[in-house]
C-alpha cells in the first residue's frame, strides 16, 4: 500500500532518495491516517524492577495483607501509626506515605491509581514482562517494535501541526523498546545535552556525511537527529524556568520529568514522551514506611508533582501514565524483601480521569484468592488501560494494530 | 518497504562515485558491492559465498577480534596471514603482554583480591553502622575516617574501570580481551548493586572472567557462580532454605567456625552478630536460579518451567561469600543449605548432599544443548552479524556439545568461517559505545588514561562500564540501543577527542603528521581514512572530509558548510562519519 504512494507520486522523489529526514517522510506517508487529537500529551512512565503494588497503593482493609507481610506491611491509617501509616483513599486502600505529594491531585480529582492491573503473561522474567509490556504483546516475544511506535505509526499527527521530530521522545540514552518500530523517535538524555557540540561549520560538515545513504540504522538515524537539533535550537529551551513552586527532585527522574516539561513548553510538537526510572527490585531489605522502597516513591511522587505543578494549565492537555513490569510476591520474602510476582499497579493522571476512586476488581489476597498461591492475581489487562488512554486521550482509532491480539468488550473506565 | 530505497541509491551512488575518479584505489573503487557497504546497508544475506577481498579480510579481522587496529596493524596482520594470526590470538598465553602487565601494576586495588581490599579499605557503610551504634555517637575522627572510606572506595571502583580502559588499550592479547567484554556482559554485574559489589568487580574481571574467556564453559560458569561479585550481584549470597525444609546442618555447626562466628553468637547486637541472625531466618531467594537459567546458560526459551528455577534456586542454597576477616571469598555453608530432594530439568538431585547439588546442576545446564545454542547464537551475534546465520549458529552449537563446550574451539569455528569472511558481513556490525572510545583511542596510538575520564566518555555514550542494571548485559543487536541521541552523542565525543580534550589520545598522532601538516588536502584525507577508517570509506564520506561538502546536495539545499579547516577538524569529521560508527 505505501509502495504505491511512493511509486505514483513523482513529487516525493526526494522521499525515496533517502534525502529528507524519516519524520518528514513520515508526515506525506500518514497524510490519510486518522489524525490524532489536537495538541494532546501523553507521558509515560516506566518503573524498570517491578515495583511492589501491594506497598505502593495499600490494601489497609485486607487482614490478609498484615499476615503476608509482618515486617515491611504499611500501617493502617490511624492516629497511632501517624505519618507512618497509609494515606487514606477510600476506606480501603491508601497510597504509601511517601507518595504524600501525589495526594493533592487525588483530592483536585486528576489521578486515578489502577490495582491487580498488569500482565497476564505468567512470566517472572524482568526482560521478558517488560518486553511485553512495551511491546504490548504479552507472551509474543519477537515483536519488532513498541506499541507506542505502533500508535504513532498509524495515527496521522493532529491536523494543524506542523511536521516534527520530535512528536515522541524518550528522555533516556536509549531508545526504549516501547518507542522502537518503524516512526522515528528521538532520544535524548535531556534538553540541553542535545545539541552538536563542534560549533555551526563542522555540524554542516558532520550533517553532510549522513544526507545520503538509504534507511539504514546509522544514516538514517544521523539524519534525524540533525533535524532535531536544529530546531530545538530554535524553540530555545535553554532559557527555561519551571513554574513557581514547581520544585523538581535533583534525581535523574526528576531531571527528566523537567526536560519533558520544557519540551512541552516550547511547542515543538510532543505528542508522546517516555521515561524510565529503575531500583524497584527490591528482593533484600525493601523496608516500610520508611527505607529503600520509600525512598524511590519519595521521589517518584515528587516528581511527578513538579511536573503537574510546572505543566499547570498545560495538564488539560496531557495524561501521565505509569506503569512496571509486574508486581511482587504477597508474601515477604526471607531477606526482608519481596520476589517477582505477578499482578501490580498503575496510575493515571490527567484531567480527563474518572476521579475519587481506586479502579479495578480487587481480587483479595486469601492463600486461595493468590494467583498460583503467591502472587497478586490479575483482574485487568494492561492492555485494557492503554488502549483506553491511546483511544479516549490521543484519538487513536486503530487500536487493533497498536495491540494486535487483544479483544476487549469494554475498556476498564479510567477515564471519561 | 527497503527495497524501493535501494533502487535510487544505486543511481545516486553511481553519481557520488564519478567526482572522486581516478584519486585513489583504495577508496574510491566505485563498485557497488563497497557502495552497498558503506553507504546503503540493509542486511545482505550472509551465506558464506561471497569472500572479501584480501585487504578488507585483514581489516575486518583487526574490526572484529581486536578493539580496533593501531597504526601498523594492518601492516602485521598482512605480512603475518590473517590465518596465522588468528591462531596466535586463540591463544593469548603463548603471546607476551609484559607492557600492559606493566602498566596494570601500578594500580594497587586492582591487583588485590576482593578480601584483601574490603580488609584493607573498610566499608563505609559498615562504619558508620559500627559508629553510629556507640553511646557517643560519631566523632571528628569518625568523620575523618569515614571521609578517607569513602574516597578509597570512590577509588576502588573508578580503577575497575580504568583497568578495563587500559587494558583493552594496551594489550597485545586482543582476542581474550574481546572474549573479556563479551563475557562481562554475558555474565553481566551491576557496580551500583551495593557498596560490597564495588570491591569485587576488579577480582571478577581479573581473576574470574579474563582467565577463563577462551578456556570450558563449565569452568567459567563454575567460577562466576562462586564469585562474590556474582553471589552479590544476584542475592545468591544470602538465599537459604525455607524454613519448610530440612537443613544440611544445623546452625550450631556454625558456631564453630572460628572466634569471630562465636564472638557473633555471643553479641546478638553486633553487626557480625546482625548478619548471622539474618541467614539464619533467612530463605529462599529465587534471583540467580532464574537468571542463570535464563540468561546464563539455557536461554529465555531453553526449556525450563517455574519449578526448575525453584529447584536450581534451592540446589545452590548455602553458596555465599564469606566474611573478608574469615578469609573472604566463596564460602558453602551447610546450616544455609536447603537438604532436601530436588528434581531439575528432569534430574533428581538426592536428598541429603550439600555442594554437589550446585555443582551438578552447573554440570547439568554446561551440557544442555540449550545452552551450546544459546552460547553460539550469542557469539555469532557478536562477531559476524546481529541477525547471524543459522547454518553457522548450527555447526556452532554442535561444537560446542561435540567439545563438552570450549569456548576457543566455538570461536575458532565461527572466526574462521566461510560466514564470518562473507562479504556481507563487512563492516556489518555497529560498534557499541565500548568499542567507538577504544578504536578512536588505539587509531591514534592513545595512552591510557590513569584517571576516570575516558571511562566517562563511554558512560556518556550510553553504556557505563559495571553500569547495566539489569543482568541481561547490554544489547548485542545495535537495534537495541542506537538512537537519535546515541549517535549524536557519538558525534559530539569525536569533536571532543580530535579537540584534544581526551587524556592521553592526540588526535594528531596520525603517522607521519609533521610531513602532513603543509599537504594538500587530499593527502591529509589519505592519512587520516587509513589511520581511523581503515583506507576503506565511501565517495560522499571522502568528499565531505575533503571539501566540507556533500558531492551533490549541498548547493541544492543547504548553506554549504565550508571546507575542514586544518587536520583536527578532518580527524573530527572522520570519528563522526557513518563508516566510523562499524566495524
Amino acid at each position: 500500500m505505501r509502495r504505491r504512494v511512493f511509486v505514483r507520486d513523482s513529487a516525493l522523489a526526494l522521499v525515496t532518495l533517502g534525502l529528507s529526514p524519516s519524520f518528514l517522510r513520515r508526515t506525506v506517508l500518514t497524510a490519510q491516517l486518522p489524525r490524532a487529537a489536537s495538541g494532546k500529551v501523553l507521558i509515560c512512565l516506566f518503573q524498570r524492577g517491578a515495583a511492589d503494588a501491594l506497598n505502593v497503593v495499600v490494601p489497609f482493609g485486607e487482614r490478609a495483607y498484615y499476615a503476608l507481610r509482618p515486617g515491611i506491611a504499611i500501617a493502617p491509617p490511624t492516629r497511632a501509626a501517624g505519618p507512618a501509616g497509609a494515606i487514606d483513599l477510600d476506606g480501603f486502600f491508601g497510597l504509601h506515605p511517601a507518595l504524600a505529594p501525589l495526594k493533592p491531585l487525588w483530592d483536585g480529582g486528576i489521578f486515578a491509581p489502577i490495582h491487580a492491573v498488569g500482565s497476564p503473561s505468567a512470566t517472572r522474567s524482568h526482560f521478558d514482562a517488560q518486553d511485553y509490556m512495551e511491546s504490548g504483546t504479552p507472551d509474543h516475544r519477537g515483536t519488532a517494535d513498541g506499541w507506542l511506535n505502533r500508535y504513532l505509526a498509524t495515527s496521522g499527527t493532529c491536523e494543524q501541526c506542523a511536521p516534527t521530530p520530535f512528536r515522541a521522545v524518550a528522555m533516556s540514552a536509549q531508545t526504549p523498546r516501547a518507542l522502537q518500530g518503524s516512526a522515528p523517535t528521538v532520544a535524548m538524555n535531556s534538553v540541553t545535552e542535545f545539541a552538536v557540540r563542534g560549533g555551526g561549520t563542522q555540524a554542516a560538515q558532520l550533517e553532510a556525511l549522513y544526507r545520503t545513504g538509504a534507511a539504514d540504522l546509522i544514516h538514517g538515524t544521523g539524519r534525524e537527529m540533525f533535524e532535531a537539533v536544529k530546531m530545538l535550537r530554535a524553540a530555545n529551551p535553554q532559557q527555561y524556568q519551571p513554574a513557581a513552586g514547581a520544585a523538581y527532585p535533583n534525581s535523574p527522574f526528576g531531571q527528566r520529568l523537567r526536560s519533558i516539561a520544557q519540551l512541552i513548553k516550547a511547542g515543538v510538537g510532543l505528542e508522546v514522551a517516555f521515561a524510565d526510572v529503575g531500583g524497584w527490585d527490591t528482593h533484600v531489605n525493601q523496608g516500610g514506611a520508611t527505607g529503600q522502597l520509600a525512598q524511590r516513591l519519595g521521589d517518584f511522587g515528587t516528581s511527578i508533582a513538579a511536573l503537574v505543578t510546572d505543566l499547570g494549565d498545560r495538564m488539560q492537555d496531557v495524561v501521565i501514565l505509569t506503569m512496571s513490569e509486574f508486581g511482587r510476591m504477597a508474601r515477604q520474602n526471607g531477606s526482608g524483601g519481596t520476589d517477582h510476582g505477578h499482578a501490580g499497579a498503575m496510575f493515571v493522571i490527567g484531567a480527563g480521569v474518572r476521579a475519587h476512586r481506586v479502579h479495578g476488581t480487587w481480587p483479595g489476597l486469601a492463600s486461595e484468592q493468590l494467583y498460583e498461591g503467591r502472587d497478586l492475581a490479575l483482574t485487568t489487562d494492561f492492555r485494557a488501560v492503554f488502549a483506553e488512554v491511546a483511544s479516549k486521550h490521543l484519538g487513536a482509532r486503530q487500536l487493533r494494530a497498536v495491540f494486535p491480539g487483544f479483544q476487549t468488550t469494554a475498556f476498564p473506565g479510567v477515564m471519561l | 518497504m527497503h527495497r524501493l530505497a535501494i533502487l535510487p541509491l544505486i543511481a545516486l551512488a553511481a553519481c557520488a562515485s564519478a567526482p572522486a575518479a581516478g584519486t585513489r584505489p583504495a577508496a574510491d573503487q566505485a563498485d557497488g558491492s563497497r557502495l552497498g557497504v558503506t553507504a546503503g546497508r540493509e542486511p545482505t544475506r550472509i551465506t558464506g559465498a561471497h569472500t572479501m577481498t584480501a585487504d578488507q579480510q585483514a581489516s575486518h579481522v583487526l574490526s572484529r577480534l581486536t578493539f580496533g587496529a593501531r597504526p601498523g596493524d594492518l601492516d602485521v596482520i598482512r605480512e603475518q596471514g590473517v590465518d596465522r594470526w588468528i591462531e596466535e590470538q586463540l591463544h593469548p598465553e603463548r603471546i607476551d603482554d609484559a607492557a600492559a602487565d606493566h602498566w596494570l601494576a601500578e594500580f594497587e586495588t586492582v591487583q588485590k583480591s576482593a578480601a584483601e581490599l574490603e580488609r584493607t579499605y573498610p566499608n563505609p557503610g559498615v562504619l558508620v553502622n559500627q559508629r553510629a551504634s556507640r553511646p557517643e555517637g560519631l566523632t571528628a575522627q569518625d568523620s575523618a575516617q569515614l571521609r578517607d572510606a569513602r574516597r578509597n572506595l570512590r577509588r576502588i571502583a573508578d580503577e575497575a574501570q580504568i583497568a578495563r580502559v587500559g587494558r583493552a588499550l594496551l594489550s597485545e592479547r586482543q582476542l581474550q580481551e574481546v572474549m573479556t567484554d563479551f563475557w562481562l556482559n554475558h555474565f553481566s554485574v551491576f557496580a551500583g548493586k551495593g557498596i560490597r559489589e564495588q570491591y569485587y568487580l576488579a577480582e571478577y574481571d581479573y581473576q574470574v572472567i579474563r582467565p577463563r574467556a577462551l578456556s570450558r564453559f563449565r569452568d567459567l560458569l563454575g567460577a562466576v557462580a562462586k564469585s562474590p561479585a556474582m553471589l552479590f550481584y544476584l542475592d545468591n549470597w544470602q538465599s537459604a532454605a525455607d524454613s519448610t525444609r530440612p537443613r544440611l546442618t544445623e546452625p550450631a555447626a556454625a558456631r564453630a567456625r572460628g572466634a569471630a562466628a562465636r564472638r557473633a553468637t555471643a553479641n546478638p547486637a553486633s553487626p557480625a552478630g546482625q548478619q548471622l541472625q539474618r541467614r539464619l531466618r533467612a530463605g529462599l531467594n529465587e534471583n540467580y536460579g532464574r537468571e542463570l537459567l535464563e540468561l546464563h546458560t539455557l536461554g529465555v526459551e531453553g526449556g525450563y518451567t517455574q519449578q526448575d528455577v525453584i529447584s536450581a534456586a534451592r540446589a545452590l542454597t548455602g553458596w555465599t561469600i564469606d566474611g573478608p576477616r574469615q578469609g573472604g571469598g566463596f564460602l558453602f555453608a551447610p546450616f544455609m543449605h536447603d537438604a532436601g530432594e530436588k528434581r531439575v530439568l528432569g534430574r533428581t538431585l538426592r536428598a541429603g548432599r550439600g555442594i554437589e547439588d550446585g555443582e551438578e546442576l552447573l554440570d547439568l545446564l554446561s551440557r544442555h544443548p540449550s545452552t551450546a545454542r544459546f552460547i553460539a547464537t550469542k557469539l555469532a551475534r557478536r562477531f559476524v552479524s546481529d541477525t547471524p546465520p543459522a547454518a553457522l549458529v548450527d555447526r556452532a552449537a554442535t561444537a560446542f556439545l561435540r567439545t563438552d563446550g570450549e569456548i576457543r574451539a566455538v570461536v575458532r569455528l565461527i572466526i574462521t568461517s566461510p560466514e564470518f569472511f562473507d562479504h556481507a558481513a563487512y563492516r556489518a556490525k555497529v560498534k557499541s559505545p565500548f568499542e567507538v572510545v577504544l578504536s578512536a583511542l588505539r587509531a591514534t596510538g592513545a595512552t591510557p588514561d590513569r584517571s576516570p575520564r575516558t571511562a566517562q566518555a563511554i558512560a556518556t555514550l550510553g553504556q557505563p562500564i559495571f553500569g547495566r542494571s539489569t543482568p541481561d548485559g547490554w544489547p548485542e543487536s545495535a537495534a537495541g540501543w542506537m538512537g537519535t541521541g546515541a549517535i549524536l552523542n557519538r558525534i559530539n565525543f569525536g569533536l571532543a577527542l580530535a579537540a584534544g580534550r581526551l587524556p592521553g589520545a592526540n588526535p594528531m598522532a596520525v603517522p607521519g603528521v609533521e610531513m602532513l601538516r603543509q599537504a594538500p588536502r587530499e593527502q591529509q584525507v589519505d592519512a587520516v581514512v587509513d589511520a581511523f577508517l581503515g583506507g576503506d570509506v565511501s565517495s560522499v564520506t571522502r568528499s565531505v572530509l575533503i571539501t566540507g561538502h556533500h558531492p551533490l546536495l549541498d548547493t541544492a539545499t543547504a548553506a554549504p558548510a565550508g571546507a575542514p579547516r586544518g587536520l583536527a577538524q578532518v580527524v573530527g569529521l572522520a570519528l563522526g562519519s557513518p563508516e566510523f560508527q562499524r566495524r
